[in-house]
């Protein structure tokens, strides 16, 4: 069955357009896609909302310390036979809080601690589902993204996770986008600095494992980065970016999930590498629009001498 | 007048570092005091305990309540010395300008017409109404400087504290800037930290020398040998091409 719907994508003749729209309301019908296609939207939202934080911030390198943190809750979860993205949920918010914590307290450096975090994690996941008996199912799913096999209980706590990201955003936008700005003057106002500050590397950690499922443990971090510096090429609004990023992300999550589905390959992968594209047509563009503003205003410049 | 708050017998300092030791300092309403002495002095930690952003080790600083003062109003409007900001976070001149707002407004709702126009003629009081939708990375170092200004004046605050707000400014703008605190000294008390101890004693009331003690000069006039008794190791400096400076040197 995969074959020849896969032959409809490639069919590159005039009845193209009826056909894929064809394939799509079909596939609709098939609870594994539109299981997907929820997961892409939710998760679209999640990680537009969360990555414009992360990259305004700067904290690309403690994502990427969370997310493979996260990997030592998987393993425990194939260890005592639970669902592992519960168990790398309860790991990755224990490590992101961690991490902010002993940054503060230990007088460590951040990134040290990142380090730490990041490779102990990993360390602890390879031992556990080693220590497991037998095969580890669905191993590759969580390494690489596996978008066809989400199921309702995933897309449960992607929906609640949209709720409360959103509305959190939604109810404090202000306060977020001042105390992440400059934490130190919002702390002169008085504002709630730590206690933000921990609820969103909280929401990050969890935003993380529960995209996993989409993007893979190796790749989920350009699903929090690519829409975001895409966004970022058109405007420096961090209100506009979020925007601009959940449809990014989401355009990237659906051609994925299209591209996954037909050649049958991991989502994570296709998802960033229709992302990857999208980026390069972005610059690209915006370097042609910013070459046709220079050379209007050289133009003006010569008219006036 | 009014006493906004007094330090007593204060001490603090980062770790096993004391910075400053017994400190004593009053401010009162409406006024204006100039703050100097050397790099490392402790000129910016008195700003910082003041702003309760570094408890002391010892002794107290209280605040007393003004007669029309809320619980919730903002007592200190800050402008700091250098910004750790990230100058390539994607926020505008106006939302940095109004963050100066924070704490007068719940953390839930949203800014008042009335609030944004105040925030508009504060920056077109300070000559950078174009620059109003700006991100904040495209700013000049003496631009930026000003925005902050305007984030530090627009909650009228009771105090306003300035930590060397002068680094960039060019000599045209001083001009402008000094009498802009003037005018704000009318409405509110003012703590400036400077080394140009020539420029500031223009138009400072007194003057507190800080080098790890405070030494609180009840004039704006100053001289080297009073500095030197203040254990104050810094130079008059005279701008030959500032006039109103020169005009100062003549008085001393
Ligand atoms: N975050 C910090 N951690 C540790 N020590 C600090 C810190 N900030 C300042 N210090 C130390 O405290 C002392 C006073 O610093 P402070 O910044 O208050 O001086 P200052 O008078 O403002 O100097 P400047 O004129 O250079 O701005 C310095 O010796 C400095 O090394
Ligand atoms: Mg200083």
């Amino acid at each position: 069955m995969l074959h020849t719907t896969g032959n409809y994508l490639t069919n590159k003749n005039t009845g193209n357009q009826v056909k894929m729209t064809e394939l799509f309301f079909e596939l609709l019908n098939y609870k594994f896609f539109s299981n997907a296609l929820l997961a892409s939207f939710f998760t679209s939202i999640n990680c537009g909302i969360i990555g414009t934080y992360i990259v305004s911030r700067r904290l690309v390198f403690i994502s990427g310390g969370i997310t493979h943190a996260s990997f030592g809750g998987i393993g425990i979860g194939y260890f005592f036979g639970f669902n592992p993205i519960i168990s790398a949920v309860i790991f990755a918010v224990l490590s992101a809080l961690g991490i902010e914590f002993l940054a503060k307290k230990a007088d460590v450096r951040e990134d040290s601690l990142i380090g730490i975090f990041w490779s102990f994690g990993m360390a602890l996941g390879i031992i556990f589902i080693f220590l497991t008996p037998g095969y580890a199912p669905n191993l590759m799913g969580y390494l690489f993204g596996s978008l066809l096999t989400v199921t309702s209980f995933d897309i449960s706590l992607m929906t609640a996770l949209t709720i409360i990201v959103a509305g959190f955003f939604l109810l404090f936008y202000k306060v977020i986008l001042f105390i992440a700005f400059d934490q130190e003057y919002a702390k002169t106002h008085k504002a709630p600095v730590q206690f933000i500050t921990y609820i969103l590397i909280g929401l990050v950690a969890v935003t993380i494992v529960l995209s996993i499922k989409i993007a893979g443990i190796i790749l989920v971090i350009s699903l929090l980065t690519i829409p975001q510096t895409i966004a970022n090429l058109f405007t420096k609004n961090f209100k506009y970016i979020i925007y601009l990023s959940v449809i990014i992300a989401f355009f990237g999550a659906f051609s994925g999930l299209i591209l996954s589905y037909s050649l049958n390959i991991p989502s994570g992968a296709s998802i960033i590498m229709s992302l990857v594209c999208a980026f390069i047509i972005a610059k690209l563009f915006s370097i042609l629009v910013t070459y046709i503003k220079i050379s209007k205003s050289v133009l003006l410049l010569n008219k006036k001498i | 007048m009014n006493k906004i708050f007094e330090i007593k017998d204060l001490s603090a300092g980062y770790g096993d570092d004391i910075v400053l030791r017994d400190i004593n300092l009053v401010v009162n309403d409406l006024d204006f005091i100039g703050i100097i002495g050397p790099n490392g002095g402790g000129k910016t930690t008195l700003l910082k305990v003041i702003l309760g952003l570094i408890k002391p080790y010892r002794g107290t600083i209280t605040f007393y309540n003004g007669r029309q003062q809320k619980k919730s109003e903002n007592t200190i409007g800050y402008l700091p010395q250098i910004n750790q900001i990230d100058l390539r976070f994607p926020i505008s001149v106006t939302d940095v300008v109004l963050s100066g707002l924070m704490s007068k407004e719940g953390l839930f709702s949203r800014y008042s017409g009335k609030q944004r126009k105040h925030a508009e003629d504060l920056l077109k009081q300070l000559g950078i109404f174009e620059l109003r939708n700006k991100p904040i990375g495209g700013l000049s170092g003496g631009q930026l400087q000003r925005v902050y200004l305007c984030r530090a004046i627009v909650s009228s605050p009771r105090l306003l504290m300035l930590d060397e707000p002068n680094t960039f400014v060019d000599s045209r703008f001083e001009n402008d800037f000094h009498k802009i605190l003037k005018d704000l000294n009318n409405k509110m008390a003012i703590i400036i930290v400077s080394h140009d101890v020539g420029t500031i004693t223009w138009y400072v009331k007194t003057i507190a020398c800080v080098n790890r003690n405070l030494h609180y000069h009840p004039t704006n006039i100053i001289t080297q040998k009073q500095l030197a008794s203040y254990n104050c190791p810094i130079q008059i400096i005279t701008h030959g091409d500032v006039p109103h400076t020169v005009l100062e040197k003549h008085k001393l």
